[in-house]
């Protein structure tokens, strides 16, 4: 497996008062086997732990372990259900028993009482468990919320701070495999991979039809809308198609990062709309970005032009959107995520035949959905032990070791002024 | 000729005495005998560049729709379940046999995903060629069979490469590995194919061209569900319709005047 490595990082740490840099023991052996390989590229790993904004009181890596474990019980944390139809899977569900005490909706129901108190954290995987003012109020323990997944609009995070529990999200984990699902629907929407499909294996089909042709997406224009990890991951793919890459984001990226993809900002969203062959939107749903593609927008873009959803259905106004492909405004869409998923079985855009629909499958990959749980699973470990929540630029580079190269060419912004856009923080206060 | 069509064989050659040129469409020229042509001192063309691009970039759109499982949606869906899951393109190995001009295009597509690329070919690329993407060559194709999650054909097909890759190549594959053929239908051994995604030896296939195209309505491929099939869109877009056009018409021309014809094939 491509990752698997990674994954046996995760030991099972300790929980005790007073014992230091929990995050840095976490990372430790990844540190270890790269000395020399962050050596020769002229970079110095314990060094950067010392100076890092989550260091604490630079200590080192090493520092010895002075309190024995005792006979500690984990803490609890909550899921809806293991396995099923919305459970969290099997795999997840060990390396979760690994360092809590996995409790299910069910047998929280049925044991509030004694349950309730062993709380400590609950782990948001696709959604689920809702996290209601109710549940909230039952779980007097409960100091973090772990989202599998960046995106944290499903939580009310107002709500949730004045309860004084944490949340954090995974934003490495789902970046490569969403940029990924990014650039595939973009290929399958060009050059009309499900139509083709159907045409394939029809029953009424004779021959193949000679004008039947899709668009080129080599040396066509892709129009990014939110450049943060993510968008920039699909922004170094699409440069191996020699694409021309606009980008519109809140701030504008460093130069360096923008020649390493030759990517153009534009200020103004309308500049890339009109410009663009193809459109992706890779921001997060915020009240800024709810509707953020509207009938307006969609008349900006250029006829012939695809528009591309990766990021929360609810940031495109879908009844323009559905008007818009009726009437060839924009030629074609391609969405992995609407609003509501899935939509209601008679909703229009099913019907369309310039669309393609997938089920929310940006990280629906093996490796993606085992790297979120370990990711919030260190997230909520960090909160519980009262430790800064690992940063995750570092954190980026110890996760898969054959990636350290990668990360050190592309990134010349680490350690000092990370772009704003690109630091999603793991951690969430419930600010408005 | 387009498509492969207007078939030429004996009777048509006999039936043309001032036949002096035959322009084929797209870069393969399975379908042409060219020792009959050139005995009716016929001169035959293609269009291999212009179709290197859009081939590779269907070559890559079909290793991450497999991988993702984009096909794979239906109508009948009520809500998507959780444990509905793909596999990562994202340091995967991608094995690309037949690094010409299309293959290596793949390539280069593919280190943006971080994949990890090796080769077979049958002339080794030179070092600056394989360092700019990455490759590493395999003199042997088992080698490359053994290791790659996503093996890509991107071959001509000539009798050397005909069912290259048939019931032994299969099995040396992963069993997690996927097929990706873009080359001609007739490099694979369909009916081992066939029995190696039922059996599960390989885990799936995405298959741009078949033999024949189409596939009869009955044939087991069409019914298999870890196998996407594309009706040979390879080189199907406007501007490579039309470059491929233009090309065929410079032929003709040169053809014509007796003058050394671009993209000539012997």
């Amino acid at each position: 497996m491509f990752r698997s490595k990674a994954f046996s990082l995760l030991k099972p740490i300790p929980l005790m008062s007073g014992q230091p840099n929990l995050a840095y023991k976490f990372i430790h052996p990844a540190i270890a086997s790269h000395g020399h390989r962050c050596h020769r590229r002229g970079v110095d790993y314990r060094q950067r732990y010392k100076t890092c904004p989550g260091s604490a009181g630079g200590q080192t890596i090493s520092a010895p372990q002075t309190k024995v474990m005792a006979e500690e019980e984990l803490p609890g944390v909550l899921v809806l259900d293991i396995g099923g139809t919305h459970g969290v899977l099997e795999n997840v569900a060990a390396l979760l028993k690994k360092h809590f005490r996995l409790i299910t909706m069910k047998e929280f129901l049925e044991n509030k009482k004694e349950m309730s108190k062993k709380i400590q954290s609950v782990f948001v995987f696709e959604g689920r468990p809702t996290i209601d003012q109710e549940l909230l109020e039952s779980l007097p323990n409960l100091k973090v919320i772990g989202n599998s997944g960046v995106g944290v609009d499903h939580l009310d995070l107002k709500m949730i701070s004045n309860f004084g529990v944490k949340v954090t999200n995974t934003p490495h984990a789902v970046a490569d495999p969403t940029a990924d699902i990014g650039v595939a629907l973009m290929l399958a929407s060009a050059r009309r991979l499900v139509e083709g499909c159907q045409v394939a294996v029809s029953p009424d089909t004779k021959y193949f039809a000679v004008d039947w042709l899709g668009v080129e997406v080599t040396r066509a224009t892709l129009g990014i809308i939110g450049m943060g990890s993510i968008g920039y991951r699909v922004a170094q793919r699409a440069r191996a198609f020699d694409m021309r890459i606009l980008y519109h984001n809140r701030n504008r990226r460093r130069k360096e990062e923008e020649e390493a993809v030759g990517a153009h900002y534009c200020e103004k969203m309308e500049d890339l709309l009109q410009q663009s062959d193809f459109v992706m939107l890779v921001v997060n749903l915020t009240p800024e970005t709810h509707k953020l593609i509207g009938k307006k927008e969609l008349g900006l873009m250029k006829p012939t032009a695809i528009l591309i959803n990766i990021s929360r259905g609810a940031v495109i106004d879908q009844d323009a959107l559905v008007e818009a492909l009726q009437s060839k405004v924009i030629r074609a869409a391609a969405l992995d995520v609407t609003h509501p998923e899935p939509l209601p079985r008679d909703h229009p855009l099913l019907k369309l035949n310039n669309i393609i629909i997938t089920p929310h499958i940006g990280t629906a990959t093996v490796q993606a959905t085992r790297m979120m749980a370990e990711e919030a699973i260190a997230n909520m470990l960090a909160v519980l032990s009262g430790q800064p929540i690992p940063n995750h630029r570092r954190r980026r580079a110890t996760w898969a070791f054959g990636k350290l190269n990668r990360w050190h060419t592309r990134s010349t912004a680490w350690p000092h002024g990370v772009p704003e856009e690109t630091f999603l923080p793991h951690y969430h206060e419930g600010i408005s | 000729m387009w498509y492969h069509k207007p078939v030429i064989n004996e009777e048509l050659l006999q039936s043309l005495p001032n036949l002096k040129i035959v322009a084929s469409s797209g870069v393969g020229i399975d379908h042409l005998d060219l020792n009959l042509l050139s005995s009716y001192g016929v001169k035959a063309s293609n269009t291999p560049f212009v179709v290197s691009t859009d081939t590779a970039d269907l070559g890559m759109a079909l290793v991450l729709a497999s991988s993702r499982r984009l096909m794979a949606v239906s109508p009948d869906t009520e809500y998507f379940p959780a444990d509905w899951l793909g596999a990562e393109v994202s340091g995967a190995t991608l094995g690309v046999v037949g690094m010409g001009t299309i293959g290596y295009k793949v390539a280069e597509r593919a280190k943006a995903f971080e994949m990890k690329i090796l080769y077979h070919n049958r002339n080794q690329r030179n070092k600056e060629e394989e360092s700019a993407v990455g490759a590493i060559y395999c003199k042997k194709i088992d080698d490359l069979l053994q290791q790659s999650d996503f093996v890509l054909l991107s071959v001509n097909l000539t009798p050397q490469t005909h069912k290259l890759i048939g019931k032994k190549e299969l099995e040396l594959m992963k069993p997690t590995a996927t097929l990706i053929n873009i080359s001609r239908g007739l490099v694979v051994d369909q009916d081992a194919l066939v029995e190696a995604l039922q059996n599960k030896v390989i885990k799936a296939a995405a298959l741009d061209v078949t033999y024949p195209e189409p596939l009869p309505r009955d044939h087991p491929l069409l019914k298999l569900k870890n196998v996407i099939i594309t009706p040979h869109i390879g080189s199907a877009t406007k501007k490579t319709r039309r470059l491929m056009m233009e090309n065929m018409t410079e032929s003709i021309q040169a053809g014509l005047a007796g003058l050394p014809i671009p993209n000539e094939v012997f």
